[in-house]
């Protein structure tokens, strides 16, 4: 246990002290609050259109769920941004170590694998949570204004959506950057690999044949839907955290644990 | 304290070191001598645990390497060849970040600090970044951290390299220094470092051991013989049949003149220093004697003719097969 919360340090002094954590923050949360403005002003536009509409004709505005349409975009849009950041924030764990040779360090202390590993992934998971917490001003913002107030668990469940996908991304991006010693080609790899996992779905079609099936079944994408609207369902918690064991798992291969008794 | 048997490491077809064996008692220091490429790093990574042998086995400190390596990790220190050192690092947090790993108790990391920081030059540095620090400092930093668990054994890949020879001299102190209450394996492409600080040296070359011995004997310079040079002059026609009347010669032989003066090798055994009675016999016998002097190989000599035997015994080995 204390190997593990000692990797965790190490890894979030590492993370902290380079810039690479910095810049995921800063652009994560430019790109979050202006695309949440926008997604807010157009909804809101919309929704005055609408009232207007209903107005001059008499009749009365469509249903329609501002604060749900607002979150299910802003949801969206965030899956987006960490499609594109978990990379540069996984591409050096590994690859790095392995470049400077600090990694005979770690592999000739009393650490065994799993703990360095899963110390590695937790460092990055609070990474993650410290991108993810703060954009929950925006939810709030919208939960205490709207009028009526909006039902709070979709929002969690949304949160948890996001969580759960960033998690995902991580471990894969772990496992990719334990192959390489260069930087570069573990991002560059690791983004290849989340845009199969994103669009796999697309050569699906329409068909219903057990492959069809298989490909949806494995697009992280369509997990994801389900959350950003606020449903709850253990078949995608059950797929993400599969496929966060399986990265995790990987890893492990690749960096050679199988063939030590530990 | 380490045995290493037929230990061999292969990367794919290619075979980085075969059938190695050796044992290091403990105190003492082993010296890995062998050109680059030589297999001296595979062996120690293996020893540290770094990755497992293809086959063979290895025990230190009495634990199996494969079977138990978080023991044998527990009390090996490790300086690879390239100091691992995280850069943005003070010298201190690096420090910590490794006692704690290494499974220092807590209470002691503080005084297990000051203790290698005192041992290896750093006092004034703890504040620092390590990427500040220039090249010979970095690999104190490095030494500092082999040392931090007080290890039983100490394994270092190339402890000297890329020091000022003023910072050598300081690491082969603290080597010495080292050794007794530590066992410790140390690697080298440096002739002189070994005979400064190990007390048994291993060759290596090609992935293979060539030789096994301390770095006296390997010399030439043991208590069973010795090579002794003479520069004469006059008439030496009978210098031969002069020296061989002494039991303890085993031969002569003649150089070619140059200048008048010839260069005779005397090659004697046993543990008895014959020079004076060699020198009476000369002088007697109405040769000039101009020099008489025990010749010593050096290291660097055996280390070229150890290395080079062997290829030129595969060459012949491969005209053979080829005939």
């Amino acid at each position: 246990m204390r190997n593990y919360l000692v990797i965790i340090g190490k890894e979030l002094h590492n993370l902290f002290v380079s810039p690479i954590a910095y810049v995921v923050m800063g652009v994560f949360f430019a790109l979050s609050g202006y695309v949440f403005y926008m997604i807010l002003a157009s909804v809101i536009e919309f929704t005055v259109q609408q009232a207007f509409q209903s107005q001059q004709f008499g009749t009365s505005p469509p249903a329609f769920d501002a604060t749900a349409v607002t979150l299910r975009s802003f949801f969206g849009a965030i899956s987006t941004f960490l499609l594109f950041l978990v990379p540069m924030m996984t591409m050096g764990v590994f690859a790095e170590e392995k470049k400077r040779g600090t990694i005979e360090l770690l592999f000739t202390s009393p650490v065994t694998h799993l703990q360095l590993i899963l110390g590695k992934f937790t460092a990055l998971v609070v990474l993650l949570l410290v991108m993810l917490v703060p954009t929950i001003l925006n939810s709030l913002l919208l939960y205490y204004l709207s009028e009526p107030t909006p039902p709070l668990a979709p929002m969690l469940v949304g949160y948890l959506g996001a969580f759960l996908l960033g998690g995902t991304l991580l471990a894969v991006g772990l496992f990719v950057s334990s192959l390489t010693e260069n930087q570069i080609i573990a991002a560059v790899i690791t983004f290849g690999v989340f845009f199969v996992l994103w669009l796999i779905d697309a050569s699906a079609g329409t068909g219903t044949t057990l492959i069809n099936e298989t490909l949806r079944y494995l697009s992280i994408l369509n997990h994801y839907q389900d959350f950003t609207i606020g449903i709850l369902d253990s078949q995608h918690l059950v797929f993400y955290l599969s496929l966060i064991f399986l990265g995790l798992f990987l890893t492990s291969v690749s960096l050679g644990s199988a063939k030590w008794r530990q | 304290m380490i045995r290493a048997e037929h230990l061999t490491k292969r990367y794919g077809w290619h075979t980085a070191i075969e059938d190695v064996s050796f044992q290091v008692e403990k105190g003492e220091v082993l010296g890995f001598l062998g050109p680059n490429g030589a297999g001296k790093t595979t062996t120690m990574r293996i020893l540290a645990g770094f990755f497992p042998a293809s086959e063979g086995r290895a025990v230190v400190a009495g634990f199996d390497v494969f079977e138990q390596p978080l023991e044998v990790k527990r009390r090996v220190g490790y300086l690879p060849e390239n100091p691992p050192l995280y850069e943005a690092m003070t010298v201190d947090a690096y420090l910590r970040f490794v006692a704690s790993i290494k499974g220092v108790n807590r209470a002691a990391v503080g005084s297990r600090l000051l203790e290698v920081k005192a041992r290896c030059g750093l006092e004034e540095e703890g504040q620092r970044l390590i990427k500040h620090l220039s090249k010979g400092y970095k690999q104190r930093v490095g030494l500092a951290q082999a040392l931090i668990h007080k290890p039983e054994i100490l394994i270092l890949d190339e402890p000297t390299i890329g020091l000022d020879p003023r910072q050598i001299i300081e690491v082969r102190e603290l080597i010495k220094g080292l050794a007794g209450d530590h066992t410790v394996i140390l690697s080298t492409h440096i002739l002189p470092e070994v005979s400064m600080t190990c007390q048994r040296v291993i060759i290596i070359n090609k992935g293979k051991i060539v030789a096994v011995d301390t770095p006296e004997n390997l010399t030439g310079q043991s208590a069973s013989g010795a090579m002794l040079e003479l520069e004469v002059g006059g008439a030496v026609e009978n210098l031969d049949a002069l020296l061989r009347e002494f039991p303890q010669v085993r031969s002569v032989s003649l150089g070619e003149p140059q200048n008048a003066h010839r260069t005779v090798l005397v090659e004697t055994e046993g543990e008895e220093d014959v020079r004076h009675l060699i020198a009476q016999k000369v002088i007697e016998s109405g040769i000039e004697l101009y020099q008489l002097k025990k010749k010593s190989v050096s290291l660097e000599e055996v280390f070229v003719q150890l290395t080079t035997e062997e290829e030129k015994g595969e060459k012949e080995e491969k005209e053979e097969r080829e005939e």
